[in-house]
């Protein structure tokens, strides 16, 4: 009979080696990338998909980008826009969803970007969780 | 410039951040799956419920 503790297998293989927050860092600033790293291609690319058509989606519905913190609203969602990584970084550069708010459409796209923001949050730390072995597979 | 209809926007919002979900809640492909599907009824159904209530509270 082992005496050995019971170890998730794949955390004492993977945090041998490598920079651990690779997948997390990757992940943020390309959505999917932190799945790639990690070789888990379908749901990296499903979670690509996601997270960067809803990004446009809402930039293409005149969605805005928060560029100030005037008040607690705006902190909030420049925190979540920046979620978006680098493609948030784009789309300042380019001058994009730089217009004021005029429809309810717009407003819903300014929601579609601090949520694509948010979900690649999630999807950055999924990526750290399946590299230190916290989640499985 | 896209100008979708509002059901239109929760079908796509509802998509995406379900399958976001259900990739990153659960272990498995069948249980992310179900999961997914789950939170994307549960997003749809809940939007409709509320459309409603909204619209019988506002008459």
């Amino acid at each position: 009979m082992s005496t050995t503790p019971n170890k998730p297998a794949a955390a004492g293989k993977q945090s041998e080696k490598g920079f651990v927050y690779l997948p997390l860092i990757a992940g943020w600033l390309i959505p999917g990338s932190g799945h790639f790293l990690v070789g888990k291609w379908i749901r990296g690319t499903l979670l690509a998909v996601s997270i960067i058509a809803m990004f446009i989606l809402g930039l293409a519905m005149q969605g805005k980008l928060y560029t100030g913190a005037q008040d607690i609203l705006d902190i909030l969602g420049v925190a979540g826009d920046l979620g978006s990584g680098l493609l948030y970084f784009i789309g300042r550069v380019m001058g994009l969803g730089a217009e004021p708010v005029k429809t309810t459409v717009a407003d819903y796209g300014t929601k579609f970007i601090v949520v694509a923001g948010l979900l690649n949050i999630i999807a950055a730390v999924d990526a750290h969780n399946l590299r230190t072995g916290r989640k499985s597979s | 410039m896209i100008h979708p209809s509002h059901f239109a926007a929760v079908l796509l919002f509802a998509l995406f951040a379900s399958t976001v979900f259900g990739i990153t809640m659960r272990d498995t492909p069948p249980r992310m799956l179900r999961y997914g599907a789950y939170c994307f009824i549960l997003f749809i159904g809940s939007a409709i419920v509320l459309s409603w209530v909204m619209f019988l509270i506002a008459r």
